[in-house]
C-alpha cells in the first residue's frame, strides 16, 4: 500500500518506520528541515520537506495513487485540513486523523474524516486501567453507535453485594455482558444472579450513563 | 444581527468596529487578550478571549444564536476549521472565512465554504492599479 505520512515528528516517524518495515511504500511530508534530514538518515529517501495541507506538496508526493492518508501533526486544525484536501481534491479512499482535543472526535466525524485516533484519550484511559481504585474503567468504545465497553470492580464493602442483578436500578440503554470471579470461569450474568464482592463486571453502555451505572453496581 | 468575528487582528478589529456602529450586536473572539487593544475606544460589543476552534468558547460567544460568522486568525487551517463549525455543527446563516492560500481556498469553495483570499484580491488590484 501506500501510505502518505503528514507530520515527521515523533509520531510521525515512529509510525512511518513500523509501515516501512511491513513492506508498505511510505512517504513523510515535513515542514522542518532539520526533522526531514533526520528522517531520510534514518529511513532513507521517505520525506520531503513542505507543508502537508498544501495541494501543490500533496500533488508532488502523489497522493492521488495513494490508498491511506495519516496526519500526526501536533495540531488538530492541520490534521483536519490535510485530510480534507486528500479526501476531496485527492479521492484517498481513507483518512485518519490525529487528534489532541478529545472534544474533536466528534467534530472531524461530521466533517468527513475516516478515523481519528485521540492521543489524549488514550493516555487517560490506560492510565485509568492502571489505577487499581479506579471504579470504572474504559475498555472500549463503539464509535459509530455511541456505546462504550466499561468495567466495573464491585468492592467488598459495596451496598449490592448479595443482590441479584434484576433488582439493581441499571440505566436505560446498558447491558451487563460478562462477570469475571476470582479464580472462576467468566460468567454471562442472568436476572438471578447473585454479585458478590470483587466481582468485576463486564458492560455495555452509553458515555452518558457512566455514573448511573457505576452507582446501580456498587451502591452509593 | 448577530455576528460572531473570531480572530482579533488589524482586519478583525476594524470589521468589529465598522459592524458595531451600524448598530449590529458584535462578539469578537482572540486566544490573546492583549489583541484587543485594536478595538475602537468606543466599542459597544463584546471582546472574549477564547480559541474559535473550541465548541465552548464559540457557545459563549453566543454563537447558536449568531446570524453571521466571519473567521479572520492568521492561520489558514484553523479559519477553515472554525468555518466549518461554525457552519456544519452550529448551523450559522452565513459563514464567511479568510483563506490566504489560494489554492486552498479554491478547494474550500468549491466544498461550499465561502472564503476569500486576500492574497489573490490583493495582488489583482495591485496590477490593475500598475497597469492603470
Amino acid at each position: 500500500m501506500y501510505i502518505i505520512i503528514i507530520g515527521g515528528g515523533k509520531v510521525g516517524y515512529y509510525l512511518g518506520r513500523a509501515l516501512l518495515d511491513e513492506g508498505h511504500e511510505i512517504l513523510v511530508v515535513e515542514k522542518d528541515p532539520n526533522r526531514n534530514e533526520f528522517i531520510c538518515g534514518e529511513l532513507g529517501s521517505v520525506c520531503i520537506r513542505g507543508d502537508g495541507c498544501e495541494v501543490a506538496t500533496l500533488t508532488e508526493v502523489g497522493t492521488g495513487r495513494a490508498d491511506m492518508f495519516i496526519a500526526v501533526t501536533g495540531d488538530d486544525e492541520d490534521n483536519l485540513v490535510a485530510c480534507q484536501v486528500a479526501k476531496h481534491k485527492f479521492n484517498v479512499p481513507r483518512t485518519i486523523a490525529r487528534i489532541s482535543n478529545p472534544q474533536n472526535e466528534t467534530i472531524f466525524k461530521k466533517l468527513g474524516i475516516d478515523v481519528t485516533v485521540s492521543s489524549t484519550n488514550i493516555i487517560l484511559e490506560n492510565i485509568e486501567e492502571e489505577v487499581p481504585t479506579h471504579p470504572l474503567t474504559h475498555l472500549l468504545t463503539i464509535k459509530d453507535k455511541g456505546l462504550e465497553i466499561v468495567e466495573v470492580k464491585i468492592p467488598p464493602d459495596s451496598t449490592t453485594i448479595g443482590k441479584p442483578v434484576k433488582e439493581l436500578s441499571l440505566p436505560p440503554e446498558t447491558v451487563l455482558s460478562l462477570i469475571i470471579r476470582k479464580q472462576r470461569k467468566p460468567i454471562v450474568p442472568t436476572a438471578d444472579t447473585i454479585l458478590q464482592a470483587e466481582d468485576q463486571i463486564i458492560a455495555a453502555t452509553t458515555p452518558e450513563s457512566e455514573e448511573a451505572l457505576r452507582t446501580a453496581l456498587r451502591g452509593s | 444581527m448577530k455576528v460572531v468575528i473570531m480572530g482579533c487582528g488589524r482586519v478583525g478589529a476594524r470589521l468589529a468596529g465598522l459592524l458595531d456602529i451600524e448598530g449590529h450586536n458584535v462578539a469578537i473572539l482572540d486566544t490573546d487578550a492583549y489583541s484587543f487593544r485594536r478595538l475602537p475606544p468606543d466599542f459597544g460589543g463584546t471582546a472574549l478571549v477564547g480559541n474559535g476552534t473550541d465548541e465552548e468558547s464559540l457557545k459563549k460567544a453566543g454563537i447558536e444564536e449568531a446570524d453571521v460568522f466571519v473567521s479572520l486568525t492568521q492561520g489558514d487551517n484553523r479559519n477553515v476549521m472554525a468555518a466549518q463549525i461554525a457552519k456544519y455543527i452550529f448551523n450559522v446563516p452565513k459563514v464567511v472565512c479568510r483563506i490566504y492560500d489560494p489554492l486552498r481556498r479554491e478547494l474550500y469553495n468549491s466544498l461550499g465554504l465561502e472564503a476569500f483570499s486576500p492574497t489573490t484580491i490583493f495582488a489583482q488590484m495591485l496590477k490593475e492599479k500598475l497597469e492603470g
